[in-house]
C-alpha cells in the first residue's frame, strides 16, 4: 500500500472539489472518495488503487432510503447495502433487490458497503488484481493476459480484444432491471444518468468504466414505482453455495394476467462487462403464455453476440437456464 | 457403538471434553506466533520472483533503500550464505535428531528462479507499512525463460513400490476390467494462521516463534542452516491456526528472518500475505494415476495396478506417495503399484491433508465403483467380496481392521438398502439424488516421543512435552491422558507445549500425535510416582516412614503400602507431609515410523463413507445434502475432538471434489487465484449434514490404551464417495478433481 492523505469533507461541496483535483475519477484516479471501504482499501492494498488523497464521504447524510417524489425509491449513495437490504420498502416492493444484495459478499461486507460503492466496485478479473501482471484495465496498452489465461468467471457479453473483465455487482443488476437512475453532483452542478448509461463498454479504453468525471460524487440511486402486482426475484448461481461472485444471475420481475405475461424485464449478471439488459428480449414475452421454449427464446435474443473464450462458453447455457428459471417462477 | 469388553472403564479419556485451551482461543487471549511483540522488532516483507524460470539479472534496491523507516534491503550475499540441511526423511524417526525440510534450497542460494514467488529480495523497516512499500519499490530485473508448466505429467521412470503376483498376465485374462485415469489439480493448505516468523537473537542464541508443526524439527534446521549447536536455538510454537501439513517442515521464510534479524541485530517479525501462502510454503501437487482392475465375474479381483505421477518442483523430488493404501486395501494376488515425478516450475510441493492415502483412494475408489457397475454388483458387496485375510501388500496380519462392519453399518445407518442403482432414479423435493460410497484407509505409527509429568504439592499437575496443538485437540487430550492416570479432575492439568526447551517431541503429522503421546506420558508418571514413593519411604515425617520404597505402589495418584491396611494419601497430601513443593518424572517412548525395522503387523485405520448428493440439472446444480461415516481408529480419546475431526475432513472433502484448484497461469507459471476469494474452499453453507461413527476396537499393538489418530482417516475415500454419487445422479463420470459444472452441464 503507498502512503495517502486522509481527509474528512466537510460537506458535499468540499469532497467535490477534493475530487476535481484527481484528473480523472477512473483508474488510476490520484483522490478517491471513501464510503464502505471494502473495494477500495482492498485494491490499495493489492497496490492496484494508488490515489494521493483519500476522502471520508461517510458522515455527509447520504445515507436515507425512502420514498422518491415519484412513489419510487430514493436510495442514499451512502446507505449500507444491509440496511437497503432489509428495508420494508425494498422487502415489500423490491424483492429482488433484496435478494441480490443478500447474495453478494457477507453479512460483515454488507454491513460497510455502500449503494455508490457497491455500483463502483471494481471487476475481479485475477490479472486486474495483481500489479505484477498486466492488464489493459489497470495499466492501459500493457495487454490482456485473461485472454488466453484464467478466464472462467470473467464476461462473454460486451467484451472487446482489451478487456474481457466482467461485472461482479450482483446488486447493480436488480438495479438495471428496475430502471434504477443515478444521481451525481460534479463541479458542473447535479445530473441524472440511466444505470444503463452509467456504465461503459470497455472498447478500446478499458480504464473507463463508467461516466464519473473527477470531482463526481453520487449522491443517490432512484428507481422508478414498481409495477403494481408485478413479482421478481434476483437468482444467483456460483460454484458454492455462498460468499462467492455470480458466474451468472439473473434480475426479473414480470405481472401476469389471465395467465399470460402483461409486462416482463430482466437484466443478467457475470456474463456481461456491465450488468446486461437488452429491452427487445423482454419484449417478445408481452403478451405470450409462460412457456420454457419462450423463455428460452428470449435469453438467446438477450445473449446474442456473445463471444466466449475457452473456458467459459458454459455461461451461455447456464445463463439460458438461469434464465429460464427465475422467469418460470415469477411468471407461475 | 460398540466397546469392547477388556476395556477398564474410564473417567475422563473416552468421554467429550471441550478443548481446554478454548476459552483462550475465543477470547483472544491465545498468542500464535505473530501475535508477538519484542522490544526494538523490526518487520520484514518478502520480495516474490514474478517470473517462474529463469535468473536475476539486476536488483535495483536505491530507491527502497531511501524510503522512510527502511533498515536494509537483503538480498544475495547480504548475509553470509547459509547451509543446506541435509534432510534426511528417515531422520524424522530421531527424536532429538530429526532435520527433514521439503525445499531444500537455502534461500538466496543463487541467482536462479526455479518457480514464480521465489523469494530474491527481503524489506526490513521500522514498521510493517514501511516494509511493505520498500518491497514493492525494489526493481528486480531478470532473464526469464520459458517455465516448464506443462500440465500432461508424464515420468521419465517409474519406481516399483509394491509388487505381487503376474498383474499383467491376470488383466490381460480378466473376464471383466476397468482402467482409467484420475486426475487431482493442485491443491494448497490455506489454513486461516498466515505462516509467520518472529525470530531474535542473544547473542549467539536464536529464539524464533514461528507457526510450525514440528518445533524440534525446525530448531534443528535452523542450528544446522545457521551452523551453530542445536541447544542454542528455541522454537515456539503454541497455537496453530491451523496447518494442515503445509507446516510440517520449514521454509525458506524462516531463515530469511533469523538472517535478518542476525545482520541488523534486531528481532525481526516475517508474515507472509495471503497471496504468499501460493508461493513458497508448498502444495499438494497436480497428480495424474491410471487404475487398472481385473476382475472375476462374481467380483474377486484378479489384477490391480496402480501407477501415479505428481508434479515436483525443478529443485526437489517429493514424492505424493499416492500407492500408500492400494496394496493391503482388498485381496488380489496380482498386484503393483508404481510412482513417477514430473518436475515442473512450481514451488516444492509438501504434505497435504491426507498425503499419498488421499488421492491415492480417491482414484482407487472410484475405480471400484466403476467396477461394481461393470460387473453390475452393489458396490459395497464388491468390497465386502475382496475382504483381505491379511495385509498382502506387507505379508503381515492386520493389527486390528474392522473394515467389513464399517461397510455394514455404514449401509444400515445410511439407508443404502433404499438405493435404486439406476442413474438419476431417485429424487426428492424435486432435486435428483445421487449416492455413492468409498472406503478409507490411514496408517496408525507412532513417532518416538518423550514428555514430563510434574506431580504438585497444591493437587495440579503439569504435563510437558515439546509438541504441538494444530488445532486438533491435542492439549486436551494430554490433560485427560494424565488426569484419568492420576484420578484428578482434568481442571487440575496444566499443559506446557510447542516449546523446544521441554522434553522433545515429534512433528504433529500423520494423524500419529495423539498415539505417540500414551507411551511417554504413562511413563513419565510412572517414574514421578517412583520419584514420590521414594522420597516417602526415606522420609522419617511422612505417612509411610520406615517402609521401604519397594514396599509401596503408586497408582491412580495415590500412595499405598503394598501390604498392611495402611490407607492410600493421594499425591498432593503426600507432598505435603513431605515438605516438598513437586516431584516429576521424563518418559520417553521409541516410534514406529518410519519403520526402523521389520514390524510384526499392519497398523491402519478403515472407515467407510455414504454420500448423498442433490442435483437440480435445470441449473446444473449440485451439492453435497448428507455424509455417514462409519471410522475404524481404535479407542477414541475425546468423542467430542474426534467427530469434529472427521466433520472437518469431511467438508475438505467436498472441497477436494467440487472446489479446490490452484490455477496456473498457462505462460507464466504463477498461481492466479491466490487469494481467499478466487481458491475456492468450503464454506460452512456447503457443509452437508454429517453423522459420524466410530467403532471402537482398541489397537493395543500400538499403545496401551489402543488409541489410533483420528484425522486424514476422515478425508480418505470422501472425494472418492461424492463422486461416484455424483455419477449415480448425472450419469456423468468425471475423473478430473475437481469437478467443475459445466463438465455436468450435459
Ligand atoms: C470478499 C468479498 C466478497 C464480495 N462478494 C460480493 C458478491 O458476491 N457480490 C457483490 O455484488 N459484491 C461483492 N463484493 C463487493 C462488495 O459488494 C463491494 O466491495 C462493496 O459493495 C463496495 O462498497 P463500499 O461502500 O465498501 O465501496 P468503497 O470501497 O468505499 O468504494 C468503492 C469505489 O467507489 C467510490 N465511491 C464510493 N462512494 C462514492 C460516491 N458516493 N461517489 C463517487 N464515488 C464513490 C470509491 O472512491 C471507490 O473507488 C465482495 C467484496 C469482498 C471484499
Amino acid at each position: 500500500m503507498q502512503g495517502f492523505a486522509f481527509q474528512r469533507a466537510a460537506d458535499a461541496a468540499a469532497a467535490i472539489a477534493l475530487g476535481a483535483g484527481a484528473g480523472t475519477a477512473q483508474q488510476g484516479a490520484r483522490v478517491r472518495f471513501l464510503a464502505g471501504g471494502t473495494t477500495l482499501i482492498d485494491l490499495m492494498k493489492l497496490g492496484v488503487e494508488t490515489p494521493e488523497t483519500v476522502v471520508d464521504i461517510n458522515h455527509l447524510g447520504l445515507d436515507g432510503i425512502g420514498r422518491a417524489a415519484d412513489g419510487g425509491l430514493a436510495i442514499g449513495a451512502t446507505a449500507r447495502n444491509s440496511d437497503l437490504a432489509h428495508h420494508p420498502i425494498v422487502l415489500a416492493e423490491y424483492p429482488a433487490l433484496s435478494q441480490a444484495i443478500l447474495a453478494g459478499a457477507s453479512t460483515q461486507l454488507r454491513n460497510a458497503a455502500t449503494t455508490a460503492g457497491n455500483l463502483l466496485q471494481r471487476t475481479r478479473c485475477m490479472y486486474f488484481r495483481d500489479p505484477a501482471s498486466a492488464c489493459n484495465k489497470r495499466a492501459p496498452g500493457s495487454g490482456c493476459p485473461a485472454i488466453g489465461g484464467a478466464h472462467r468467471m470473467l464476461a462473454i457479453l460486451g467484451t472487446s480484444e482489451h478487456c474481457i473483465a466482467s461485472n461482479p455487482s450482483d446488486m447493480a443488476v436488480a438495479m438495471l432491471m428496475h430502471d434504477a437512475v443515478v444521481h451525481v453532483q460534479g463541479v458542473g452542478g447535479a445530473r441524472q444518468v440511466p444505470l444503463d448509461d452509467f456504465f461503459l463498454l470497455p472498447g478500446d479504453r478499458p480504464e473507463r468504466e463508467n461516466v464519473l468525471e473527477p470531482g463526481d460524487l453520487i449522491t443517490e440511486v432512484t428507481l422508478p414505482p414498481a409495477e403494481p402486482g408485478a413479482r421478481s426475484c434476483y437468482l444467483k448461481l456460483r460454484d458454492r453455495v455462498s460468499y462467492e461472485f455470480a458466474l451468472v444471475s439473473a434480475a426479473v420481475s414480470a405481472t401476469m394476467a389471465e395467465g399470460r405475461i402483461v409486462t416482463a424485464r430482466f437484466a443478467l449478471g457475470g456474463v456481461g462487462t456491465k450488468p446486461w439488459r437488452i429491452p427487445a428480449a423482454e419484449a417478445i414475452l408481452a403478451g405470450q403464455a409462460p412457456d420454457a421454449a419462450l423463455f428460452r427464446r428470449a435469453a438467446d435474443l438477450a445473449l446474442a453476440g456473445a463471444r466466449p473464450q475457452r473456458q467459459n462458453g458454459f455461461k451461455l447455457e447456464l445463463a439460458r437456464r438461469c434464465l429460464v428459471h427465475a422467469l418460470t417462477q415469477v411468471t407461475a | 457403538m460398540s466397546a469392547t469388553a477388556e476395556a477398564p472403564p474410564m473417567r475422563i479419556i473416552g468421554h467429550p471434553q471441550p478443548r481446554i485451551e478454548g476459552r483462550l482461543k475465543v477470547t483472544g487471549a491465545a498468542h500464535y506466533a505473530a501475535d508477538h511483540h519484542l522490544p526494538g522488532m523490526l518487520y520484514a516483507v518478502p520480495v516474490g520472483a514474478t517470473i517462474a524460470k529463469g535468473t536475476i539479472a539486476a536488483i535495483d534496491a536505491r530507491v527502497a533503500e531511501q524510503m522512510p523507516g527502511v533498515r536494509a534491503v537483503l538480498r544475495r550475499g547480504s548475509f553470509p550464505a547459509l547451509a543446506a540441511a541435509k534432510p534426511d526423511f528417515a531422520s524424522v524417526a530421531d527424536l532429538e535428531g530429526t532435520v527433514y525440510v521439503d525445499e531444500r534450497r537455502p534461500p538466496f542460494d543463487d541467482d536462479t528462479v526455479r518457480y514464480y514467488g521465489q523469494y530474491v529480495a527481503l524489506a526490513v523497516a521500522d514498521t510493517l507499512e514501511q516494509a511493505k512499500a520498500a518491497a514493492d519499490a525494489v526493481r528486480v530485473t531478470y532473464r526469464a525463460e520459458a517455465p516448464e508448466v506443462d500440465p500432461a505429467l508424464t515420468a521419465g521412470e517409474m519406481t516399483v513400490k509394491s509388487e505381487r503376483g503376474d498383474p499383467d498376465a491376470a488383466f490381460a485374462a480378466a473376464p471383466v476390467t476397468v482402467d482409467q485415469r484420475y486426475g487431482m489439480a493442485t491443491e494448497t493448505h490455506n489454513p486461516i494462521e498466515l505462516h509467520a516468523t518472529i525470530a531474535a537473537w542473544e547473542g549467539d542464541s536464536l529464539t524464533v516463534h514461528e507457526a510450525t508443526q514440528g518445533v524440534v524439527n525446525h530448531r534443528n534446521v535452523l542450528a544446522a542452516m545457521f551452523g551453530i549447536p542445536r541447544e542454542k536455538v528455541q522454537v515456539i510454537s503454541r497455537y496453530l491456526g491451523s496447518g494442515f501439513g503445509g507446516k510440517l517442515f520449514p521454509w525458506t521464510h524462516s531463515p530469511l528472518a533469523a538472517a535478518a534479524s542476525r545482520q541488523l541485530g534486531r528481532p525481526v517479525k516475517l508474515v507472509l500475505s495471503r497471496p504468499m501462502m501460493f508461493h513458497a510454503v508448498g502444495q499438494r501437487p497436480a497428480i495424474t494415476q491410471r487404475i487398472r482392475l481385473g476382475a472375476e465375474r462374481d467380483g474377486r479381483l484378479t489384477s490391480l495396478r496402480h501407477d501415479y505421477v505428481n508434479a515436483t518442483s525443478l529443485l526437489d523430488d517429493y514424492e505424493e506417495n499416492c500407492g500408500e493404501a492400494t496394496p493391503h486395501m482388498y485381496a488380489t494376488p496380482n498386484l503393483r503399484v508404481a510412482s513417477g515425478l514430473a518436475k515442473r516450475s512450481i514451488g516444492t510441493p509438501t504434505s497435504m491433508r491426507g498425503p499419498g492415502a488421499v488421492p491415492g483412494l480417491y482414484a482407487l475408489e472410484s475405480a471400484m465403483d466403476e467396477l461394481a457397475i461393470a460387473l453390475d454388483m452393489d458396490p459395497v458387496a464388491l468390497r465386502l467380496k475382496n475382504e483381505p485375510p491379511l495385509d498382502q501388500g506387507l505379508g503381515l496380519p492386520f493389527s486390528s481392521r474392522h473394515f467389513q462392519e464399517c461397510l455394514t453399518l455404514g449401509a444400515e445407518r445410511f439407508g443404502w438398502a433404499r438405493r435404486d442403482r439406476r442413474i438419476g432414479s431417485m429424487a426428492r423435493d424435486g432435486l435428483t439424488l445421487g449416492w455413492g460410497m468409498a472406503a478409507c484407509s490411514w496408517l496408525a505409527e507412532r513417532f518416538p516421543c518423550s514428555a514430563r509429568v510434574e506431580l504438585r504439592a497444591d493437587g495440579t499437575a503439569r504435563v510437558a512435552a515439546a509438541v504441538q496443538d494444530i488445532g486438533t485437540g491435542t492439549y486436551t487430550i494430554m490433560a485427560q491422558m494424565v488426569a484419568e492416570a492420576l484420578a484428578i479432575p482434568l481442571s487440575r492439568v496444566e499443559v506446557a507445549l510447542g516449546d523446544t526447551s521441554l522434553p522433545a517431541g515429534p512433528v504433529s503429522g500423520g494423524s500419529m500425535m495423539s498415539a505417540s503421546l500414551v507411551a511417554p506420558i504413562q511413563a513419565a508418571i510412572t517414574r514421578a510416582g517412583e520419584a514420590l514413593v521414594a522420597l516417602a519411604a526415606g522420609n522419617p515425617a511422612a505417612p509411610f516412614a520406615g517402609a521401604k520404597a519397594g514396599a509401596l505402589r503408586f497408582a491412580e495418584g495415590r500412595v499405598a503400602a503394598a501390604e498392611g491396611n495402611r490407607q492410600a494419601v493421594p499425591f498432593d497430601q503426600l507432598l505435603r507431609a513431605l515438605g516438598q513443593e513437586a516431584v516429576s518424572g521424563l518418559g520417553r517412548a521409541e516410534g514406529t515410523f518410519p519403520p526402523k525395522e521389520k514390524p510384526t503387523h499392519s497398523k491402519h485405520s478403515f472407515g467407510a463413507h455414504f454420500v448423498e448428493v442433490t442435483w437440480q440439472p435445470e441449473l446444473a446444480r449440485l451439492r453435497v445434502s448428507r455424509v455417514v461415516s462409519v471410522i475404524d481408529a481404535g479407542r477414541i480419546l475425546n468423542p467430542l475432538a474426534a467427530r469434529n475431526q472427521i466433520e472437518g475432513s469431511i467438508v475438505m472433502g467436498v472441497g477436494m471434489a467440487l472446489f479446490e484448484e490452484t490455477d496456473y497461469d498457462p505462460r507464466s507459471g504463477a498461481p492466479v487465484n491466490a487469494s481467499l476469494a478466487d481458491y475456492v474452499v468450503a464454506t460452512n453453507a456447503d457443509a452437508p449434514a454429517m453423522e459420524v461413527h466410530f467403532i471402537e476396537y482398541p489397537d493395543t499393538h500400538l499403545n496401551a490404551l489402543g488409541a489410533r489418530g483420528v484425522g486424514e482417516i476422515g478425508l480418505a475415500g470422501t472425494a472418492a464417495a461424492i463422486m461416484n454419487a455424483v455419477y449415480h445422479a448425472t450419469g456423468i463420470r468425471v475423473r478430473d478433481l475437481p469437478v467443475k459444472l459445466e463438465q455436468l452441464l450435459g
